[in-house]
C-alpha cells in the first residue's frame, strides 16, 4: 500500500505541477518549443528528466547485476553521448532556429521531399522509443500492486497525454525538472540507507556470501518462473555445485540442456548411473519425459535433484588443470509456475548458490557474460559503445529540447549541465546492482534483476522502513516513465501537428490551428503508444530502447553531424544515408532478437551474431559512408545558399546570422 | 554592409577553429573510450588493483568516467565560447577577416 501511495504521490505532482506551467502556454512556439525562453538550469534538469527513461532508472541496475562490469557502459555510454552533442551538433542545431528536426532537414537542404524521410524516422524511433516505457508502466504496477499489466500503461498514458495535450513543450519542461530531482532523489537516498544496513556495496562484497564464487538463497527461497512466451527470460540454469528444486504446484518444462556449451567432439555420459538422468534425481511427486528432456511434466510436490556431470572427450573425462571439467543442466519452462531452491543435502542451514548468477569472478571482471556471449568481446564493447555515444546524438525527442534554448552558447552551456546531473545520478546505479547481487540473488533465478531498485528495499528486517524506500524508488521509476514519454509525445505530436499538418497538408494553416493539430495529436499518438505498450509484455525493455539508438546513432547522428559540419553533404546523400544506415541496423537488430527467440533457426557464426546484435560498429560508418559519397555523385544539388546555412548554424547570434522560426 | 567574401571568410574562420577545438576535445575522449578496453583486454593488471573493494576499473568506470567527461565539456564550452568572442570581435572591429 506504502509503494501505491508514493506513486499516487508522483502523479499527482505531475498533474499540478503540469497545469500550473500551462497556464503560460498560448502560442504557437510556446506549444513546440516552450518559447525559445528556457532557462540553462531548467533546461538541463528537463532534458536529464526526459533522458532518464525506464531503461535507467530501473534497467541499468538491474543489468549491472546481472552482468557485472560490462554493463557499466551502459550508464557512461548514454552519459557520453552528450560529449559528442556537445561538441558538434547542440550550438549549430539550436542556432539553426527550427521547431522540429525535420523542420532542419528541411532547411538545411531545400528539401520538402527530405522533410518526409525525417518525419518517418521520428516516429519510427519514437515509437520504439515508447514501447519499453510502456512496459515498465505496466510492469512496476503489476510488481508493487498486482494489478494487471495493461492497468499501468493506462494510468501512466492517459495522465501524460493529458498533460501534454493541455500544455504542450511549455507545459512538460517544468514536470520534466521536477522529474529529474524526484529520480535522482529517489535513486540515491534508498541506496545510502540499503548501504548503512547492509554494508560496503564494493564490487566484491558478494563474495562474504558466496558458495564457490556464486551469490547464495538461503534454502527454501521461493521463486516464480516465467513461461516460454517470455524466452530467454524462461531458462533456469542450475548452478555449479548443484541444486534441488521443488515444484509445489508441479512444472511443464520444454526442454532440459546441458549449461555448457558442447563442442562437436564433447558429450555427456547422462545415463552412466542408473538412478540418475543426466544428474538429475526426482523424489516425492513424479516425472513424465525426464528421459527425453523435451516436453518433460513434474507432478505437484516433486523434489528435483540436480548435480554436476561430467563432460566426456572420446569417452574419457576432459579435464583441465588437472580436475575433470562438469556441467549442470539448465530448464526451459513452459508455462509460469513456483518454484522452491533448497541445497542438495536438503539441510535448511546450507547455503544454496543462486540460479543463472555469473560467479564472482566472470562479473567483476571485464569481458564477462554480457560482451563475450559469441566470443568477441572487444569488438561487442567497442560496438556497444558507438551504439550509445552516437544513439544519443540522434535521438530527435532529445535533440528538439534544445530549440528550447535562447541561443547556442545557452544550449552548449545545457550540455554541459546535463552531463554532471546525468553523471550525478547514474553514479548511484552500480551501487544498487552490487547490493542486488550480494543480498537478494534470488532476482537471477527467475531472470527479474530489472525489478532490483523497486524490490531490494523490501530485503530491510524493518518493514515499514523498506516499504517506504521501494515507495520511494517506485515513485522514481513512475516518473521516469512518465518524463520521457512526455518528451516522446511532443516530439512526435510536433511531427505530425507541424510537419505533416503545417508543412505538408495544410501549408497555410494559421498558428492556432496547428497547436489544435498539436493537441489532438497529441490525443492520436498517446492513444496508439498505450496500445503499442500492450503487445509488447514479453519483449527486453533494454532490447527496445537499444533499437531506438541503433536507428538513431545509424540516421540522425550521420545527418546532424555532417549536415551541421560539411558543406558538401547534399539532400539525396542524407537521405540515402539514413535510409540505408537506419533500416539495415534496425534489420540486424531484428534478425538477432528473432535468433535469441528462436523464430529463426539459422546457422550464424559468432562474429556474424555479434554484428547483428550491436550493428553500430558498422551501421554508423556505412552510413556516413555513404552520405559522402551519394553526395559528391550528386553534387549540383549543394543548395546555392549553402554559405548562408552554415552561417546561420556557426556564427554567433550576435552577428545576427541565426534565424529562429515563426 | 559585409559583402560575400567576409561572410566566406568568417564561415571558414569559425568552421577551422570550432572543428579544430571539437575535434581536439573528442580526441582524448576517443583515447579514453578506446583506452580502457584495451587496458582491460591486454593489461588487466595495470586496471584492476583493488581501491576500497573496487578494482580501479570499476572506479574509473563507474564514478571517475562521469567527471572525465564533464571536465572535458567544461573545457570546452569555455574555449568554445571564447572562440566566439573573438569571432564577435574580430568580425566587428576589422573591414575584413
Amino acid at each position: 500500500m506504502i509503494p501505491f501511495l508514493f506513486v499516487v504521490l508522483v502523479t499527482v505532482a505531475t498533474v499540478v505541477i503540469g497545469i500550473v506551467a500551462t497556464r503560460g502556454a498560448k502560442t504557437t512556439a510556446d506549444f513546440f518549443v516552450a518559447g525559445r525562453s528556457v532557462s540553462v538550469g531548467m533546461n538541463a534538469a528537463a532534458i536529464s528528466g526526459e533522458y532518464l527513461s525506464a531503461a535507467s532508472f530501473m534497467g541499468i541496475a538491474g543489468l549491472i547485476m546481472k552482468s557485472g562490469y560490462d554493463a557499466l557502459w551502459y550508464p557512461v555510454g548514454y552519459a557520453a553521448g552528450y560529449l559528442f552533442l556537445l561538441l558538434f551538433i547542440a550550438g549549430p542545431l539550436r542556432r539553426f532556429g527550427a521547431y522540429t528536426i525535420p523542420d532542419f532537414a528541411q532547411g538545411r537542404f531545400d528539401s520538402p521531399s527530405f522533410r518526409k524521410i525525417a518525419v518517418i524516422f521520428v516516429l519510427f524511433i519514437g515509437f520504439f522509443y515508447t514501447m519499453p516505457q510502456m512496459k515498465g508502466a505496466g510492469v512496476t504496477m503489476a510488481a508493487i500492486l498486482n494489478w494487471p499489466y495493461a492497468i499501468g500503461i493506462m494510468v501512466v498514458g492517459t495522465v501524460i497525454t493529458f498533460n501534454v495535450a493541455v500544455g504542450g513543450m511549455k507545459g512538460i519542461t517544468l514536470v520534466q525538472a521536477f522529474q529529474y530531482w524526484a529520480k535522482l532523489f529517489a535513486i540515491s537516498v534508498p541506496v545510502f540507507v540499503l548501504a548503512a544496513v547492509f554494508g560496503s556495496p564494493a564490487p566484491d562484497s558478494g563474495v562474504k556470501n558466496s558458495v564457490a564464487g556464486l551469490p547464495t538463497v538461503a534454502s527454501g527461497t521461493t521463486v516464480k518462473v516465467k513461461g516460454s512466451a517470455a524466452f530467454p527470460a524462461n531458462v533456469l540454469a542450475t548452478p555449479a555445485g548443484g541444486i534441488a528444486l521443488v515444484f509445489p504446484k508441479g512444472a511443464e518444462i520444454e526442454k532440459i540442456a546441458p549449461v555448457r556449451k558442447l563442442a562437436p567432439n564433447e558429450k555427456l555420459d547422462g545415463l552412466a548411473r542408473p538412478s540418475e538422468i543426466y544428474g538429475m534425481t526426482v523424489a516425492g511427486g513424479g516425472a513424465e519425459g525426464l528421459d527425453k528432456l523435451k516436453d518433460v511434466k513434474f507432478l505437484p510436490g516433486t523434489r528435483l535433484t540436480s548435480v554436476p556431470i561430467p563432460v566426456l572427450v572420446d569417452g574419457q573425462p576432459l579435464m583441465k588443470d588437472g580436475k575433470p571439467v562438469t556441467t549442470t543442466m539448465k530448464f526451459e519452462f513452459a508455462t509460469p509456475t513456483e518454484v522452491r531452491m533448497e541445497a542438495v543435502d536438503g539441510s535448511p542451514d546450507s547455503p544454496v548458490a543462486a540460479p543463472n548468477a555469473p560467479n564472482d569472478k566472470a562479473w567483476e571482471h571485464p569481458f564477462g557474460p554480457l560482451t563475450s556471449k559469441h566470443g568477441y568481446p572487444l569488438l561487442y564493447t567497442y560496438s556497444l559503445i558507438i551504439a550509445l555515444v552516437c544513439g544519443t546524438a540522434g535521438l530527435p525527442h532529445i535533440l528538439v529540447r534544445f530549440y528550447t534554448n535562447p541561443d547556442g552558447r545557452a544550449a552548449k552551456r545545457t550540455t554541459l549541465w546535463v552531463m554532471v546531473m546525468l553523471g550525478a545520478f547514474y553514479v548511484f546505479t552500480p551501487l544498487w546492482g552490487t547490493l542486488g547481487r550480494a543480498h537478494m540473488p534470488e532476482l537471477y533465478a527467475n531472470n527479474t534483476t530489472d525489478a532490483v531498485v523497486i524490490k531490494l528495499p523490501m530485503m530491510l528486517e524493518n518493514k515499514l522502513l523498506g516499504e517506504i524506500l521501494s515507495g520511494v524508488t517506485s515513485a522514481g521509476a513512475f516518473a521516469a516513465f512518465m518524463s520521457t514519454f512526455s518528451g516522446l509525445l511532443v516530439s512526435m505530436s510536433g511531427a505530425f501537428a507541424h510537419d505533416i499538418y503545417g508543412k505538408m497538408l495544410r501549408p497555410n494553416a494559421t498558428g492556432d490551428e496547428r497547436m489544435k493539430a498539436f493537441k489532438w495529436a497529441a490525443v492520436g499518438v498517446g492513444v496508439v503508444s498505450m496500445v503499442l505498450g500492450l503487445f509488447v509484455e514479453t519483449f527486453d525493455i533494454a532490447t527496445m530502447v537499444g533499437w531506438a539508438f541503433a536507428i538513431g546513432a545509424a540516421s540522425y547522428f550521420p545527418l546532424l553531424l555532417l549536415g551541421s559540419w560539411w558543406r558538401g553533404l547534399t539532400s539525396t546523400g542524407a537521405a540515402s544515408g539514413m535510409l540505408v544506415g537506419g533500416v539495415a541496423s534496425l534489420l540486424a537488430i531484428v534478425t538477432s532478437m528473432l535468433l535469441d527467440k528462436k523464430i529463426l533457426t539459422m546457422d550464424v557464426s559468432p562474429l556474424v551474431r555479434s554484428l547483428l546484435e550491436q550493428p553500430a560498429i558498422w551501421g554508423v560508418p556505412l552510413s556516413l559512408i555513404i552520405m559522402f559519397v551519394v553526395s559528391k555523385l550528386t553534387a549540383s544539388q549543394i543548395p546555392a545558399d549553402v554559405d548562408a546555412k552554415m552561417l546561420r548554424l556557426h556564427a554567433p547570434e550576435e552577428l545576427g546570422m541565426s534565424k529562429n522560426y515563426e | 554592409m559585409r559583402n560575400d567574401a567576409d561572410h566566406a571568410a568568417l564561415l571558414a574562420r569559425v568552421l577551422k577553429r570550432q572543428s579544430r577545438l571539437g575535434l581536439a576535445v573528442a580526441a582524448v575522449f576517443v583515447v579514453v573510450l578506446v583506452g580502457l578496453p584495451l587496458a582491460n583486454m591486454f593489461s588487466p593488471a595495470s586496471v584492476e588493483f583493488k581501491v576500497g573493494g573496487f578494482t580501479a576499473t570499476w572506479l574509473f568506470l563507474g564514478v571517475l568516467f562521469y567527471i572525465v567527461t564533464a571536465g572535458l565539456a567544461f573545457v570546452f564550452v569555455n574555449a568554445s565560447n571564447k572562440i566566439e568572442d573573438e569571432t564577435i570581435a574580430e568580425y566587428r572591429g576589422k573591414p575584413k577577416l
